[in-house]
């Protein structure tokens, strides 16, 4: 029925139930970063514990939509235990699954998004292969639905701010 | 029914028939029943209504065979537009009671505009520090952050008039609220909770202490009888695409008076009588408020949309969607009750409108909507633009329908069984 069932596949409810990893984490040792989804208020509070160049735990908080709650979950479990730049690669991968199959659906350019839903993307997208993306490949579903697009992406990016100010010391 | 046949019953005054919703979205291009794709079930007329036919025609007819820029023209076409602009400004003044529309209602660009424009001209020129503005904490955010801008750039005194646990705003502090207050600017009715506000003992309290009142008209005014001289209030704001109109034009009433001791709002053409190197005198109201090629076309839509509910009669209007109302209520309770919240007041004739926010256990409004609209059930996920009143309800978000006059109980059986489905997926 017009796609719910891409948008709702059962994984994604599953987290959206049960999120992984939900809480908190001690500040310090831990980092903690929040993203914002202004046009539809969801929240995504992140705590990272780096020791090491690597990832040894992670805690999400905040509220939002099932798509946004359950890509956060699912972000969490898949980078927690990788090194930092094995994290960034599964950002990249997951934000060009989420800008490429927008491509295809309109056709063409995505980067005219006066929402700036498809600019987030700063290379050009590579292509990925949704089997090496495990869970989250049932995300990519969502790309049929452009508005919800920032829903699932919400904590990638937060993810991303969150290791860029690891790394600067901010 | 015609649109010719309503028409001729208004001004009747045998007892308001009943509406007739099904004919009524005949009217409406976008609510055609053999729509390809599927009838749409529209529930967000709260955020914008769907207008009929005729108003869409009249623009149309307008664009083909009198356009010209108002005010200035010598020839024929241009007096035409120009009297069909003017033309306008008494439908709407006619629609609220205004006693003198050619002078008191200003066209703006919408109801978020008119609010601007009070603060602008009114509130800068004659508020100072300390001087204090009470609003309510249910209003939409086009009637909180004008006020909050001049919080920040005078330092005005900002009070709030709190919601209660009825879902009505509490009223039992409002004389020690309004003492001293300058103005008293708050909605008709909530575009959240459909809480219709009384505003006569807010007026009454106001004139005592000497403060003015601005209502925000823009739920009220397209769906019941409004008059401002019963009303009380001093400046109205409303907006034409939520009564039928078309986009881009919107309403301030203000009495006579106040509008002539207020200084322009915008500068440019249309506003002035004279410009010299080193000055300007602007002209007379409104048009001092009204600067630039105003939107000529949408007032002609406008004025369509005036007659065509003036055609039907805002009080059967108000009727159905009290009934219609009271109807969705309790099915939604009925068959859902166990895992919808509803944010609002109980029906009643009077102080709720057709405005429905609500919760589903365990699913967010946008999940809702998204489910919804497979259906091609059409409501609004969000804030609504009313974020302190989310803080107030300590939610980030509702799912909101809103009816009007083209909506039935088929819609809301639509709205129901959909529900049903999110409860399906979100078990
Ligand atoms: C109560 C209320 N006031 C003001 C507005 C603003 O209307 P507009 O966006 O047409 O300026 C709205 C509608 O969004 C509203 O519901």
């Amino acid at each position: 029925m017009s796609g719910l069932e891409d948008l709702y596949r059962e994984i994604i409810l599953d987290h959206y139930r049960s999120p992984r990893n939900r809480g908190e984490l001690p500040t310090p040792p831990a980092h903690r970063v929040e993203g914002y989804n202004p046009l539809c208020g969801d929240e995504v509070v992140l705590y990272l514990q780096v020791d090491d160049g690597m990832i040894t735990d992670v805690r999400v908080g905040g509220q939002g939509c099932s798509i946004s709650q359950s890509s956060a979950s699912m972000m969490s479990a898949a980078v927690k235990g990788r090194s930092i730049a094995q994290a960034r690669s599964l950002v990249r991968s997951f934000k060009s699954m989420m800008s490429i199959h927008e491509q295809r659906l309109d056709g063409g350019d995505a980067g005219a998004g006066s929402d700036g839903t498809t600019l987030e993307v700063e290379e050009a997208p590579e292509p990925v292969d949704p089997e090496a993306m495990g869970e989250l490949a049932a995300l990519q579903g969502v790309v049929k639905f452009p508005v919800r697009i920032k829903c699932a992406t919400l904590s990638w990016n937060t993810l991303s701010q969150g290791l860029d100010e690891l790394e600067t010391g901010a | 029914m015609s649109a010719g046949d309503r028409f001729a019953a208004a001004g009747t005054a045998a007892p308001p028939r009943p509406l007739d919703p099904r004919a009524l979205r005949a009217d409406v291009p976008l609510l055609a029943p053999d729509r390809p794709g599927g009838r749409i079930v529209y529930l967000d007329s709260a955020a914008s209504a769907q207008r009929p036919r005729v108003v869409v025609e009249a623009m149309d007819e307008y664009y083909s065979t009198t356009h010209a820029n108002v005010h200035r023209g010598i020839y024929a076409i241009a007096e035409e537009a120009t009297r069909r602009y003017e033309q306008a400004r008494a439908a709407v003044g006619r629609l609220i009671g205004a006693p003198r529309p050619e002078r008191e209602i200003v066209f703006t660009k919408n109801a978020t505009e008119a609010i601007n424009l009070v603060a602008y001209a009114w509130g800068r020129h004659e508020l100072r520090r300390g001087d204090v503005v009470v609003l309510s904490e249910i209003e939409h955010h086009a009637n909180f952050v004008p006020w909050l801008m001049l919080r920040e750039e005078i330092g005005v005194e900002l009070r709030y008039l709190r919601l209660g646990a009825d879902y009505h705003l509490d009223l039992s502090d409002l004389d020690r609220l309004v003492d001293g207050a300058r103005l008293v600017a708050v909605t008709c009715a909530s575009n959240v909770l459909g809480t219709v506000v009384d505003l006569s003992p807010i007026v009454t309290s106001a004139r005592r202490a000497g403060a003015l009142v601005l209502a925000d008209g823009a739920q009220l005014v397209p769906h019941r009888p409004l008059d401002v001289r019963a009303l009380g209030v001093d400046f109205l704001a409303f907006t034409g695409h939520k009564m039928l109109g078309p986009t881009g034009i919107g309403m301030l009433w203000a009495r006579e008076e106040l509008l002539d001791a207020m200084p322009p709002f915008l500068g440019g053409g249309e506003m002035i009588r004279d410009v010299r190197l080193d000055g300007f005198t602007p002209t007379d109201i409104p048009w001092r408020f009204e600067a630039g090629t105003p939107p000529i076309a949408e007032a002609v839509g406008l004025e369509a949309a005036v007659r065509y509910l003036e055609g039907i009669g805002l009080e059967r209007v108000r009727e159905h969607e009290v009934a219609l109302t009271a109807y969705a209520i309790e099915r939604l309770e009925a068959v859902h009750g166990d895992r919808v919240k509803i944010f609002g007041p109980a029906p009643d004739p009077l102080r709720r409108s057709g405005v429905i926010s609500f919760a589903v256990e365990g699913v967010h409004p946008h999940d809702v909507a998204q489910v919804l609209d497979t259906r091609n059930v059409c409501v609004r996920a969000g804030h609504h633009c009313a974020k302190p009143l989310m803080r107030r309800l300590g939610v980030s978000a509702t799912t909101r329908a809103s009816l009007y006059l083209y909506n039935d109980e088929e819609d809301v059986e639509a709205l129901v069984d959909a529900l049903g489905e999110v409860r399906r997926l979100f078990r």
